[in-house]
């Protein structure tokens, strides 16, 4: 144990050091920056030996390192926000060729209007591209998933890019206590890359041209969902293992907090599950409800598993989601609905759209919206409205 | 103090004056100290000079909040003068502490607990200053390790490691005077 005050951002960096990556590429964007500034300065020390590739935009930062990639080495970048958005096109090419690159996403609010604070609308706008998508409740699990998530989308089970998704300034910028593992365990955990095919000069390969039957191409597209489908697997593994070296768990596709006896549930991604565990402590200990709390690490794959598991004999469920699908709800409330259907699971589920923009949300807040919940469902056996807009307590 | 609840403090500064390093050095030496804590920088319009904020809180076990600070048992300000621009009481808990860099006591509304140190005075004593501007971020993590009942070692420790050379040993001794010369009054 050697515990360390960092940044998110910067356990993010420490984790892209000890997984000795060779390429980084990026283009500086509000509140990202820092995970790249760290890292060049890291190159410049000589503590990483890598390369920064300076590009002039996010197309060609993940163009870049998606080179690198396809060259047979492990690479790194990072964005945020509009930058994430930039890159778009490029993150379909990369799933669809089957690299394996771990980028960073500190999840910020899109405009209009202009704002730097943290929403999940910028990584749920890539949920269909094909990469593994990760959300991490504190700068711990930020250094520890983003070497992980290495091991996961490198696994030849998986094949597939993945993004470690953290809250932008709350724990991007805010500073804690992290334990950083030693180099050889992260060394044992973390074997070297290996891929299929290996783009070197003098052996040309093409890749993504034209299929002369579109079938290929369906099949492909197929592949990609069936790899996603064996990543769960690989991610249950990965996290197995990295208690068995490092002794340290988050859980696999989801942690459940205070769920052996739990009748309600709350659930969320990202680092206001932190909140929702004071929350579910709270309503417990004062009002003595059953409430337990489910965290979707991973909402790709999602775990549509674990959430048929806890929610099959519940009374309710509450999804708290930090962005929304316009006119069907929050895309962590739809995948729990469309897991608890696919099951004939028939647990009624409210949907909460909360903390949107960066507006902050408090603890007693989520159990104000959860007391107010349990009394209408324990009434009518159903929510009065399935969509609830909440902006906070004052 | 023990910790059991989560303790929330509120930095008050200025463009420049070095709060969020200051709040960083705080964590670090809680964490020297058994204690876990949270540095949280806020951002909006910063400019030199301009008031600016930032947040800490300590806790005997890791911290899980991630919603922003609005009732602080705590309050530091490095500049006396910003009392005249902003609120720097909103939310201050009842009973909660109000630490000023400052010569003299100031007045401040009863039912709190008011300190104060001459952070200038210390920091000139050392000659640390930058673009004529006095360091006071240092003495008041200092004074403000007094309050909150960590040692000072933690804290010099702390402010080594962040900045080397004779520039750490500097503030390191000027952070100790600050934690010896603060003054509290109810």
């Amino acid at each position: 144990m050697a515990l360390k005050t960092l940044t998110g951002n910067y356990a993010i960096a420490t984790a892209v050091k000890l997984a000795r990556v060779k390429v980084i590429s990026a283009y500086p964007i509000t509140p990202q920056t820092t995970i790249v500034e760290k890292l060049s300065e890291m190159i410049e020390l000589g503590e990483l030996e890598a390369d920064m590739i300076r590009v002039e935009s996010e197309h060609s930062a993940l163009a870049a390192v998606y080179g690198a990639a396809s060259g047979g080495v492990r690479s790194f970048t990072a964005t945020s926000s509009h930058g994430l958005l930039y890159m778009h096109e490029m993150l379909w090419w990369v799933a669809g060729a089957r690299i394996p690159i771990v980028m960073a996403v500190v999840s910020r609010t899109i405009g209009p209007p202009w704002n730097i604070w943290t929403d999940h609308s910028d990584v749920m706008d890539h949920r269909d591209t094909g990469w593994l998508i990760t959300f991490v409740e504190n700068n711990q699990e930020a250094l520890d998933e983003t070497i992980k998530l290495f091991r996961i989308t490198e696994d030849k089970r998986v094949y597939l890019p993945g993004i470690v998704a953290l809250d932008a300034f709350i724990l991007s910028h805010t500073t804690e206590p992290v334990d950083v593992p030693d180099q050889s365990l992260v060394d044992a955990f973390l074997p070297p890359r290996e891929q299929p095919y290996v783009f070197r000069a003098g052996n040309p390969l093409v890749l993504g041209n034209i299929p002369r039957d579109l079938k290929w191409n369906m099949r492909m597209r197929e592949d990609v969902h069936k790899a996603m489908e064996r990543a769960k697997k690989v991610i249950e593994e990965a996290d197995h293992l990295w208690e068995k070296i490092v002794g340290r768990r988050h859980g696999g596709l989801t942690e459940c907090y205070r769920c052996e006896d739990a009748k309600h549930f709350m659930i969320g991604v990202g680092a206001w599950v932190g909140d929702m565990k004071e929350a579910v402590d709270y309503l417990r200990d004062r009002f003595g409800l059953r409430v337990g709390l489910i965290k979707v690490r991973y909402f790709r794959p999602f775990p549509s598993e674990d959430i048929i598991k806890w929610l099959n004999n519940a009374a309710s469920a509450v999804v708290f989601d930090r962005s929304i699908s316009p006119s069907v709800g929050g895309p962590v409330f739809i995948e729990v609905l469309a897991s608890l259907a696919s099951a004939g699971v028939r647990t009624p589920v409210r949907g909460v759209i909360a903390g949107l923009a960066g507006v902050d949300v408090t603890h007693e807040d989520l159990a104000n919206v959860m007391l107010t919940s349990i009394s209408e469902v324990e009434e009518l056996g159903a929510f009065k409205q399935n969509v609830l807009w909440f902006y906070g307590g004052e | 103090m023990v910790y059991d609840e989560v303790v929330e403090i509120r930095f008050h500064g200025r463009g420049g004056q070095g709060v969020v390093t200051a709040a960083n050095v705080l964590v670090d030496a809680l964490l020297k100290a058994g204690l876990y804590g949270q540095a949280i920088p806020f951002f909006g319009a910063e400019r030199r000079g301009a008031p600016v904020v930032a947040y800490a809180r300590v806790s005997k076990k890791p911290i899980r909040t991630r919603s922003s600070i609005k009732s602080p048992s705590v309050v530091v300000v490095l500049d006396s003068k910003l009392s005249e621009l902003v609120n720097v009481l909103e939310g201050l808990k009842p009973g909660g502490v109000i630490l000023i860099n400052s010569p003299e006591k100031l007045d401040i509304k009863k039912g709190f607990k008011t300190c104060y140190v001459d952070a200038v005075k210390i920091a000139l004593r050392h000659n640390l200053m930058l673009s004529g501007w006095a360091l006071v971020n240092m003495p008041i993590v200092g004074a403000l390790a007094r309050i909150l009942e960590v040692p000072i070692e933690a804290v010099e420790n702390s402010i080594r490691e962040r900045m080397e050379g004779k520039i750490g040993e500097l503030n390191a001794i000027a952070a100790r005077e600050a934690y010896n010369e603060v003054v509290c009054v109810e």
